[in-house]
């Protein structure tokens, strides 16, 4: 059928300084950059996914990916985007679908917040100087200790429960080996082993390879249940349970039969090219009972020597659900909220469904103080993190920690071109087409990973250091730390935060 | 001595290195210039080979008992105290038995100049510059 | 007491660089019946041509035998060799004594009995003078006929075609470069010639030249009867190895000097190496003699170690060719012109590019390639390392053979990656 759909970008092309090389050819995936039989090289700009990877290869600069956004009489209902939408399912009378995290213009709370800072009353703390522990560690915290007195030293006499120890509170979001490559799997585990964190399989299984790396690895037991067994049980840190995703919550996942190699295949224990479908819901859990259930099974399974996490959608009742996941005997809660990114999704979905993440932490840490739980769990905050900013402000608002997704894979290479549903991605990151998969060198991969939150982890000392304190975990949930700017009372109050310019409460 | 290696599960086939190899081995070293201006084009010493998904670049390995050495009619090709297998176009007539010789098929025939061309580690930089500018460090330049 | 080494071309560089990556101490003295440095013998015809100058003509850099400590007594023949004294007598006399000595004399130009051939401009083209020559005569020459389209025929036609001289090449076989190219790749490099402008001969020799009253060549008459006026002759139908001296004083010679695995001739403590000797060839198994450059500087090199007393075996000699004539370069490698019923030939053409792949029991022994000659040494090196190539064996043939047809291991191997 012939398409009515426009071009989105404009691929220039500099001719005074293209010398056909051939890189972006060779580069394309989408083939928007093609060779004629002189050897010139032009371009197609309705093929452009504006992922940049030529851009970024063309030794001589000699491309430019200019915003092309067809024009459209001035309408606000009927913009450019909503009739490309009806052109697309006009044209193939399917389920819209995209990549990566919610991109419409919902309000960034981040970016109405305001970190304190201290001033002579409580001096600020040099973090080059003296010490500052980004350590925190992930588990639930007894209600209360008890010690004993042995030969005049002080002993617990309480016995904790299993922890996960890290050296800064950012982690790595779940991404599964089938939905990204196995060189994106080696290279967050690697990271998170020179980081003293964790990265997480998602519901792809651990790639036998990355076994050695079981001590940084949170492993996912999703709705597929695929690549669950003992060993990949035994072999991880902590186990999480998937009930939901930010960017899609309240569907399951498929993974389409093109991305199911061989190593795809064993690692989640399917054939090779099947469809792996996750179900929306787990079908043996319907009910916090069962809930807990299965997170005793893993307990049990792996004889209650690691924490169990349960990580949710954000979405409207996100307190209460918390609340009952605490009580049925979760060790973490991992909140994704409604900018996480996804490989794949319904583009209705992702962009109608879930609450920001901020809202979430906000929501879900006053409902267990108020109900006296919040020790019982630790919050890991998901859901579009962008900076180290985003990353404290989370912990002031009630997090322990937070996971980094799609900030991890732009550290990779990601230019957030939401394609990674067609496999074809050109940075090696969404893909697992061999030839695009080398693209991105595990080598690169995890020292990028590594200088990225080496970077964060800097700032947020510094930013620590300067409102006086000298660790992360004393500013957990410390919200008079943060202000709000040009929000609504209602907002305010669900974040609990004051207006900035008002005094210290 | 140090030696260019191919790490061939990281090379994307990109030819850059053949691209920055030819711009060193220009006379402006200008990558445009060395492209579109320069008559006759410096020609790179690198080669890529590629079968999808497979590729990997290959240029002199600078070998410890060289073939071309031994077979080169001129004398353009000798080996040097470092262990660097050198190539003097000056002395160099484009007679093709090193390429006819050479196991790995790295010398390249630059037909514009009758002469032979083959990677000389980059005499005027640190690192070799295919190596240098390997977008994906499938390039490495060690002793092994 | 030195090293001695008889000749001063490649086999004897060779033998010099060998000798002195062991023994960096006792003195080398080289002698040649020839007045210059070492110089690259197959660049006369580009000396000829104008192509290249005479100072560019050095094989090795002008401070070649100092560096190598070594001492040249050049324009010095030598006439005998006395191996129970253990010395070498030059045509002046001098007795010059040895530890070791090497026998690189190269080969001597054949010239059979015709009649005529004592006459005056019926020269052989190997050597640097023999260029000089021709050079000082070029104003005279208006036609010139070669005798023998070999490689050295072709590239003195090649040459003197290019410095104005008609040139009429006249080959007794029915094709150019027989010995080395088949029917088809003859045609092909022969018609490069022709659009060149040469013409060529073939299945006919030349029975007489004839003379003039002072003595000197005006014409040929070949076995057919056909005559051509002429101004010279280049007789270039073949080499033979320069070894009658050496027969003379002991030294077995059979078509050249027999030398064994180690280079070393029957006498003790005399080798031999280069076109002067009959070594063992690589794929046949058989002694012959192989006029080939880089054989030379093989057998020179493996004959240095040995004296300097380092144990190195000659493997055996690969007879490669690389030749370019007028733009077509041909290259050959081992059997690449043989018959018989255990080989099987992969073969391709068109225009001015043909590819042939010889294999025997699914190994490569022998290629020719004609115009597209890229990474030729890929094959070369399937033959020296007689690899099975069942696995390649339909990409033999293709204009892109590379190492992404090898077999991942010997790929990797070769590319010094760790498996």
């Amino acid at each position: 059928m012939k398409t009515y759909q426009l071009p989105e970008v404009k691929i220039e092309r500099d001719k005074d300084r293209c010398i056909d090389c051939q890189v972006c050819v060779r580069q394309c995936a989408f083939e928007a950059h093609i060779v004629d039989e002189d050897g010139e090289v032009y371009s197609e700009d309705e093929k452009c996914v504006a992922c940049q990877r030529c851009v970024s290869l063309c030794p001589t600069n000699a491309l430019t990916i200019k915003d092309n956004k067809p024009f459209v009489k001035d309408n606000a209902n009927w913009t450019a985007e909503t009739q490309k939408y009806i052109w697309k399912q006009a044209e193939t009378g399917g389920v819209l679908l995209t990549g990566m995290g919610n991109p419409k213009p919902y309000p960034i709370y981040w970016d109405h917040m305001l970190l304190n800072a201290s001033q002579v009353t409580n001096p600020s703390i040099d973090p080059l100087r003296e010490p500052m522990e980004l350590r925190t560690y992930l588990g639930s915290k007894p209600d209360k200790i008890d010690i004993k007195m042995v030969d005049g030293e002080p002993v617990l006499n309480t016995k904790l429960a299993p922890q996960l120890m890290v050296k800064t509170p950012i982690l790595f979001s779940a991404m599964s080996f089938g939905a990204v490559s196995y060189s994106v799997c080696e290279g967050l585990a690697r990271a998170s082993k020179e980081l003293g964190t964790f990265w997480n399989t998602g519901e792809g299984g651990l790639p036998q390879n990355l076994y050695e790396y079981g001590p940084n690895t949170i492993v996912q037991v999703a709705s597929g249940r695929f690549g669950v067994h003992s060993e990949y049980l035994d072999a991880a840190a902590a186990i999480e349970i998937k009930i939901g995703q930010g960017a899609k919550p309240g569907i399951g996942g498929h993974l389409p039969g093109e991305k199911v190699g061989a190593e795809v295949s064993r690692t989640r224990m399917i054939p090779v090219g099947s469809d792996a479908i996750s179900p929306a819901p787990h079908h043996d859990i319907y009910s916090i009972e069962d809930l807990s259930q299965l997170i005793f099974s893993l307990k049990e399974a792996t004889e209650y020597t690691k924490p169990i996490s349960v990580k949710i959608s954000a979405v409207h009742n996100v307190a209460a659900i918390a609340s009952g996941i605490a009580r049925a005997g979760a060790d973490i809660i991992a909140i994704d909220g409604f900018r996480g990114g996804t490989g794949a999704a319904p583009t209705m979905i992702r962009d109608n469904v879930g609450i920001p993440i901020e809202l979430a932490i906000a929501a879900v840490d006053t409902r267990l103080r108020d109900e006296a739980i919040r020790n019982r769990v630790s919050v890991i905050a998901a859901g579009g993190f962008r900076n180290s900013a985003d990353v404290i402000k989370a912990i002031a608002l009630g997090a322990d920690a937070v996971y980094l997704g799609t900030a991890a894979l732009v550290a990779m290479g990601c230019h957030v071109c939401q394609m990674c549903y067609t496999g074809k991605c050109n940075w090696g990151i969404a893909t697992q087409d061999p030839y695009l998969e080398k693209r991105l060198n595990p080598d690169v991969a995890a020292e990028r990973l590594f200088n990225l939150v080496r970077g964060w982890s800097h700032e947020i000392a510094e930013m620590l250091g300067g409102m006086g304190l000298n660790a992360i975990e004393s500013l957990r949930g410390n919200r008079l730390h943060l202000r709000s700017i040009g929000l609504s009372t209602e907002e305010m109050d669900i974040l609990g935060l004051q207006a900035a310019g008002s005094p210290m409460a | 001595m140090k030696r260019v290696y191919t790490k061939e599960e990281a090379c994307i086939g990109c030819r850059l290195c053949e691209v920055h190899c030819l711009t060193e081995h220009s006379r402006s070293k200008n990558i445009i210039k060395a492209h579109k201006k320069e008559f006759p084009r410096a020609l790179s010493r690198v080669l890529v080979e590629e079968l999808r998904p497979v590729s990997f670049a290959v240029q002199c390995r600078h070998c410890d008992e060289p073939v071309c050495v031994e077979a080169c009619i001129t004398g353009a090709i000798t080996k040097d105290e470092s262990g660097k297998v050198v190539h003097d176009e000056e002395k160099c007539v484009g007679c093709w038995t090193c390429v006819l010789v050479c196991p790995h098929g790295a010398p390249r025939r630059d037909l514009e100049r009758k002469k032979v061309a083959k990677c000389d580690l980059c005499p005027d930089r640190e690192t070799p510059a295919c190596v240098e500018m390997c977008p994906n460090r499938a390039l490495v330049y060690e002793e092994r | 007491m030195s090293y001695v080494i008889i000749g001063n071309s490649v086999a004897a560089v060779g033998a010099i660089e060998a000798i002195r990556r062991i023994d960096k101490e006792m003195p080398i003295t080289v002698i040649s019946d020839e007045p210059y440095a070492v110089y690259s013998r197959p660049l006369i015809s580009e000396l000829l041509a104008g192509q290249v100058k005479q100072e560019m003509m050095g094989y090795r850099s002008p401070d070649f035998y100092e560096r190598h400590g070594v001492e040249a007594k050049l324009g010095t023949r030598v006439v005998s060799i006395d191996p129970k004294k253990k010395t070498v007598k030059t045509e002046a006399g001098e007795s010059i004594g040895y530890n070791k000595l090497l026998i690189a004399t190269g080969g001597t130009p054949f010239v059979p009995p015709m009649k005529g051939r004592e006459l005056g401009r019926v020269m052989t083209f190997i050597k640097m003078d023999d260029a000089k020559r021709i050079e000082e005569m070029l104003p005279e020459l208006k036609h010139v006929v070669v005798i023998g389209a070999g490689l050295i025929g072709l590239k003195a036609a090649e040459s003197l075609h290019h410095r104005g001289v008609k040139v009429t090449v006249v080959e007794l076989a029915n094709r150019v470069m027989a010995t080395v190219l088949d029917v088809e790749a003859g045609k092909v490099v022969q018609d490069a010639l022709e659009n060149a402008g040469v013409d060529i001969v073939t299945g006919d020799t030349v029975d007489e030249i004839l003379g003039d009253t002072a003595g000197l060549v005006n014409g040929i008459k070949m076995q057919s009867g056909e005559a051509l006026d002429c101004d010279a002759v280049i007789v270039a139908i073949g080499v033979v190895p320069n070894a009658a001296f050496a027969k003379a004083s002991g030294v077995e010679v059979n078509r050249g000097i027999i030398t064994d695995d180690h280079m070393r001739t029957n006498l003790p403590d005399v080798y031999a190496a280069g076109d002067v000797t009959e070594g063992l060839d690589y794929l046949s198994g058989d002694n012959r003699v192989m006029p080939i450059w880089p054989n030379a500087y093989i057998q020179g090199k493996i004959a240095g170690f040995n004296m300097a007393g380092e144990d190195r075996e000659f493997t055996g000699g690969l007879a490669v060719n690389s030749i370019e004539l007028f733009g077509v370069p041909v290259v050959t490698a081992g059997m690449s012109n043989v018959d018989s019923d255990d080989l099987e030939v992969l073969k391709k053409s068109a225009g001015y590019a043909y590819r042939k792949i010889v294999l025997r029991d699914n190994k490569v022994v022998g290629a020719v390639l004609v115009g597209n000659i890229d990474r030729a040494g890929l094959v070369t090196g399937l033959i020296r390392e007689q690899i099975d190539i069942s696995g390649m064996r339909e990409r033999l043939l293709a204009d892109d053979f590379g190492y992404i047809d090898f077999p991942v291991e010997l790929r990797k191997e070769r590319l010094g990656v760790a498996l």
